[in-house]
């Protein structure tokens, strides 16, 4: 990630915040209430969680698919269109 | 060129003579006319604009946003419903600050359904971090929008010029379009800022735990505003002879009262002032140009040692009184707290102001030794 302002002052600081962090600095796993786990067992590598998420917050891996916490909002939909009911959404946990 | 003209197409010459890129608007009584003429430049190939047909006011401000947001100068128009359907996006182009100009032809805000001029639909967006411009004349709006190009791009906050529905908007008068040279030498291509790109991807305001710092900057910017206008107007004159300045006063210095209002009650007002001035009665008036950054400074330094202050807003906030009357209030407390403010609202919805009704709020202004609450002039019996 680059980051393109130092935020160690009020000077430093854009006027604006457009160019201040890319979406990847824009971290929304917190808001979470849902989190949904990949049974690898039932997974057969379709790719529609990976296609449905609005967030970019499925990872292809070489032979699976990766969720990564960070990002994912907990929206449920990749549990919703999985055709194989591999994905399960749990209360989460803090 | 001189040419007899509405104020309203006035605005459209304007634009095309800031060779406004993007245009987006949404059809509304009394601004319609506006775009009309644009979309008119637009397809004769005179202007070479982007013009985008929006489905409502709200599209037409986000069009501008997005268009702003990858450097391209934009323009829209609206009034009353509109502008309020606009309400939410002008928070946002202002937090992004875009230098989009927007002309918002003051009408009444419904219920009752009404189609003429009242102040209330821009004043209600007084917080919304866009500069506000109040104008009397076809002339000054032409040359309004030329300068607000020029001050939203240097201080990168949206403006809005405001002109009254009908009374100012649909009269003609002889408006003096500059040649496009001279223009070009006022008003340069907008200058490269940082802006949406491809080759180096970024978020636009997202999410931020640094949001007071941001609404500070926005602050900062205001204040500059202040500097900025000021000097914009001071370079207009060098270029085309003609200058405004935040706030214009008529007899004020040796004034025992003065008459403080916006827009084009400003020369009714003008006209009384003359009347009682034959009678021996020293009379001032103050009109305010510059609504939002507010020119606390200016207006107390004008207002001189005048004994009693009468504000005549065609404006209404309900549970308050007159928005300019609290503005000028507000100022006047720490500075001459015990200048006497009278307040007097009038000619809402479109109901002409006279030279009598002026009189009026001279007279009741002289005769009262201390201001009684707020004085509705015009209503009946």
């Amino acid at each position: 990630m680059k980051k393109r302002y130092s935020l160690k002052s009020l000077e430093e600081m854009p006027i604006t915040a457009i160019s201040f962090l890319t979406t990847e600095g824009n971290e929304t796993g917190e808001w979470r209430s849902q989190r949904p786990l990949l049974d690898l067992e039932k997974c057969n590598q379709c790719g529609l969680c990976w296609m449905y998420c609005p967030d970019n917050a499925i990872l292809p891996e070489k032979d699976s698919f990766q969720i990564s916490y960070k990002y994912c909002k907990g929206c449920g939909i990749c549990a919703k269109e999985c055709p194989k009911g591999a994905i399960l959404l749990v209360k989460e946990k803090r | 060129m001189k040419k007899v003209i509405s104020a309203n197409q006035s605005v459209s010459h304007a634009v095309l003579a800031a060779k406004a890129q993007v245009i987006a608007a949404y059809p509304i009584t009394p601004q319609s006319s506006i775009v009309e003429m644009i979309a008119n430049f637009c397809s004769t190939g005179q202007l070479h604009a982007k013009f985008i047909n929006v489905e409502s006011e709200h599209s037409a401000m986000a069009a501008c946003i997005s268009a702003s947001v990858v450097g391209a100068r934009t323009f829209t128009a609206t009034s009353s419903q509109g502008l309020a359907l606009m309400h939410e996006l002008l928070h946002y182009a202002s937090g992004l600050r875009l230098p989009i100009v927007m002309a918002n032809v003051n009408r009444a805000l419904a219920s009752p359904f009404n189609l003429k001029a009242d102040l209330s639909d821009s004043l209600s967006q007084r917080d919304t971090g866009w500069l506000q411009f109040y104008c009397e004349s076809g002339q000054e709006v032409f040359d309004t929008i030329i300068q607000a190009y020029r001050i939203s791009e240097q201080v990168l906050l949206p403006v809005m010029v405001n002109l009254e529905g009908f009374i100012l908007s649909h009269t003609y008068e002889i408006v003096d379009i500059p040649e496009q040279s001279e223009i070009d030498r006022f008003l340069s291509p907008p200058a490269p800022r940082d802006c949406l790109n491809v080759e180096n991807p970024c978020l636009f305001g997202g999410t931020t735990d640094f949001y007071i710092n941001f609404r500070y900057k926005m602050h900062e910017g205001m204040e500059r505003a202040k500097i900025i206008c000021q000097e914009c107007d001071v370079q207009f004159q060098e270029v085309f002879g003609r200058s405004y300045g935040l706030i214009q006063s008529y007899l004020c210095e040796d004034a025992e009262l003065i008459l403080v209002t916006a827009g084009t009650i400003a020369g009714t007002c003008c006209v009384a002032a003359d009347q009682y001035r034959e009678r021996g009665l020293k009379v001032g008036v103050l009109r305010i140009r510059l609504f939002r950054p507010f020119p606390g400074e200016q207006i107390c330094l004008a207002l001189g040692k005048t004994k009693k202050v009468a504000v005549i807003d065609r404006d209404f906030s309900p549970g308050c009184g007159g928005i300019f009357a609290q503005e000028i209030k507000s100022i006047l407390q720490g500075r001459r707290g015990g200048l006497p403010v009278y307040e007097f609202i009038a000619g809402l919805g479109g109901k002409d102001v006279t030279d009598e009704d002026i009189g009026r709020v001279i007279d009741q202004t002289y005769q009262n030794p201390e201001p009684g609450g707020v004085t509705w002039i015009g209503l009946l019996k």
